[in-house]
């Protein structure tokens, strides 16, 4: 577990470790939903905190200022709403998975990353015999055909046909959620 | 947690949202306002685009309106939570993409060795001979290689373990 007590500013006080992994584990969670949700928060963590030690209670700016700090940090990539994307109509799921040469990868990558259709792209090993593919893309879409038009567009406008590949559709998700998986849904 | 949750993708596309709605979910999901009221703040932004005929069915907002609508967003299932996306390498964590190819008859009694994993989340069935996709999720590399292991020998078949070793690009949305 690396230290999460980073800067908080020169005006505020910082928070203590304890705290941070209190203010962690509440955001993970989710906002509440009401007029000052910071403040909600920040009275939370005064309740915990003022039992050992009344003097640390915490306010609604020190709330906001750490969120900001572990956004510009990288820590948090992105605080927002957070869908259940088979609710909105994106019920097809593929996962596309290339065959490139190791020299060629990283420009096909960087080329496949900048498609809106592609929300994840990742490098990841090879395993032979049984396991050719080294790199993995998902497209979420409204459709089967949809999706497929989308990746038959994708492999006409970057040239990929000659690259070996395969497309895995999920027909089903038996689990979507794991205890501890709250923290990234994107690995 | 859930387990074996069958999709019903027709019953799921019933949901006709008002333009109020939409906006939400669409902008929501980029960011939430770092204020003291965010809420009153993108009701604000939503009158001041409606002034400047930026929206053409879209209601006078306040921040009650907009709670009102995201809560029964949340009632309805729709979303899940306003919450933060932490990169899970920087929390220190371990992370990696596994696929069994498992016998359909086995199917079901792999599913639930599998899902009894705390570690186990978002497992697929997907139409590949590697018919079962899972993520694990742990504190340590080690866990990671315990936890194959375990499902291993409770299942007796073979994991494939896939981690990530370069990320080129995350950026889920999904547009209504």
């Amino acid at each position: 577990m690396i230290n999460l007590a980073l800067e908080t500013g020169p005006s505020l006080l910082p928070l203590s470790n304890e705290q941070l992994n209190k203010l962690r584990e509440i955001v993970e969670q989710g906002l509440p939903i009401n007029s000052q949700p910071y403040l909600a928060i920040a009275n939370q963590l005064t309740a915990m905190s003022v039992k050992t030690m009344p003097s640390t209670a915490v306010s609604e700016q020190q709330v906001i200022q750490q969120i900001s700090t572990w956004q510009s940090d990288g820590l948090i990539r992105r605080f927002g709403l957070v869908v259940k994307h088979r609710q909105l109509g994106y019920n097809a799921n593929a996962m596309v998975v290339w065959n490139i040469d190791d020299d060629d990868v990283d420009a096909i990558a960087n080329q496949l990353a900048l498609r809106s259709e592609i929300s994840l792209c990742y490098r990841r090993p090879r395993r032979m015999p049984s396991w050719p593919y080294n790199l993995f893309c998902m497209i979420h879409g409204q459709s089967t055909q949809q999706v497929e038009m989308q990746i038959a567009t994708i492999i006409a406008e970057l040239g990929l046909s000659h690259i070996d590949k395969d497309i895995l559709f999920s027909n089903k998700a038996y689990k979507q959620h794991g205890a501890r998986y709250q923290r990234q849904v994107n690995t | 947690m859930r387990t074996a949750t069958t999709i019903k993708p027709e019953a799921e596309r019933i949901y006709a949202f008002s333009a109020l709605e939409k906006y939400l979910i669409n902008t929501l999901q980029k960011g939430l306002p770092l204020c003291e009221s965010p809420f009153a703040m993108i009701a604000e932004e939503i009158n001041y685009q409606t002034a400047n005929n930026a929206f053409c069915d879209m209601p006078v907002c306040d921040e009650s309106l907009i709670i009102e609508t995201l809560n029964n967003l949340l009632k309805l299932g729709v979303l899940t939570r306003f919450g933060p996306m932490f990169d899970a390498a920087c929390l220190g964590g371990a992370f990696t993409l596994a696929a069994i190819d498992v016998p359909l008859s086995r199917f079901q009694e792999v599913t639930d060795i599998v899902n009894s994993f705390p570690q186990v989340a978002h497992n697929y069935e997907r139409n590949h001979q590697l018919n079962m996709w899972f993520v694990i999720g742990t504190e340590s590399q080690a866990e990671i290689d315990y936890v194959i292991d375990d499902i291993e020998s409770k299942t007796g078949l073979t994991v494939l373990n896939v981690p990530k070793l370069e990320e080129f690009y995350v950026g889920l949305y999904f547009e209504v």
